[in-house]
């Protein structure tokens, strides 16, 4: 289960992070895994959230989110979606084993945040280590 | 499921504290934490119903400083121990590197903590675990209540019924007082470390 990523692999992770999603201007993304382990994190050079604790509760909500959706005959709710005052969290499942987790604010629409989570997601699918 | 970043040199791992509803998982987690808050950037996380009880986990991640170079950063966990929140249960357990089986000492509780650990067990088998093979401690807590005058099991009844076919380093110990506290963590993390040595290397 347990799984090694080099620099190379993490560099291009970063650099897809940064081109689509940090240029578009969110606050902050990250890759993590459902163990809630960090695996790359970027963010717009503000200082950025407590990840740690971020990664730990954004794992465990989407699990429990997935174990709802199981209840009500789905396998999986696509769009996870938290709304805020500033605020706002999106979360996207990356393969079957990784989340990618973005916070950004008002000045990014959600639509096209999607669209563009869609194609990280695509690419960096392919850099990750399927477990 | 313990994730090794080349670029960091960082080792992130996965401890989970196991065990009985009321048995002290989350006063082990805030003894440690009160030890050691004045150098962390990080809070504790727990996430509690309202009596009190963990509804979700207690999270607290904690930097051990490096081996080989490398940073090892261990999160630690605790499950709620009630009976009927098997599923959250389950959830905590996803990527789990080692396990604190923390036992309740109370003679009231024998027959709590040996369903927990077949619980515990059963949990394990959902992610394709195996209770034999995964770094586990037992911590028989609530040593300090002898002296109060409540009934405990015995160390042996204890490590008869629940450790005599595990066979895992085991610590009487106060989650209370913190008697021990630091002893069993310090050996969780120094057996998941060697079982991440032998099967990343």
């Amino acid at each position: 289960m347990s799984y090694i990523l080099e620099q190379k692999q993490l560099d291009e992770i970063e650099q897809i992070l940064d081109e689509n999603l940090i240029d578009l201007g969110v606050h902050s993304v990250m890759l993590i895994d459902m163990a809630g382990n960090i695996v790359v994190d970027r963010n717009s050079g503000n200082s950025g959230p407590d990840i740690y604790s971020l990664a730990a509760l954004a794992a465990g909500n989407y699990g429990a989110m997935n174990a709802m959706a199981n209840i009500v005959g789905e396998d999986e709710f696509s769009l996870l979606f938290h709304k805020g005052e500033k605020a706002n969290i999106h979360f996207s499942k990356v393969l079957s084993d990784y989340l990618l987790v973005t916070i950004f604010g008002k000045e990014v629409s959600l639509g096209f945040l999607r669209l563009k989570v869609a194609e990280v997601i695509t690419k960096i699918g392919d850099l990750l280590p399927a477990q | 499921m313990a994730f090794v970043n080349l670029k960091k040199k960082e080792v992130q791992a996965k401890i989970v504290y196991y065990g009985p509803g009321r048995g002290g998982k989350t006063s082990n987690l805030e003894f440690i934490y009160n030890r050691i808050r004045h150098k962390m950037q990080n809070e504790m996380v727990t996430i509690k119903t309202h009596g009190d009880r963990t509804l979700f986990f207690d999270f607290l991640p904690l930097n051990i400083g490096t081996i080989k170079g490398y940073s090892i950063r261990t999160q630690l966990y605790t499950v709620p121990g009630q009976v009927k929140y098997n599923a959250t249960r389950r959830l905590v357990l996803r990527g789990v590197d080692g396990i604190v089986f923390v036992a309740d000492s109370m003679a009231v509780r024998r027959e709590k903590n040996i369903s927990s650990l077949k619980n515990l067990e059963e949990n394990l088998i959902a992610y394709q675990k195996d209770l034999y093979k995964i770094p586990i401690v037992m911590q028989y807590n609530k040593r300090d209540l002898g002296k109060k005058g409540v009934p405990l099991l015995s160390f042996a009844e204890m490590e008869k019924d629940l450790n005599s076919k595990l066979k895992a380093p085991s610590f009487g110990a106060s989650a209370m007082t913190g008697h021990d506290v630091v002893a069993t963590l310090k050996k969780a993390i120094q057996i998941t470390m060697i079982s991440l040595k032998r099967t990343l290397m």
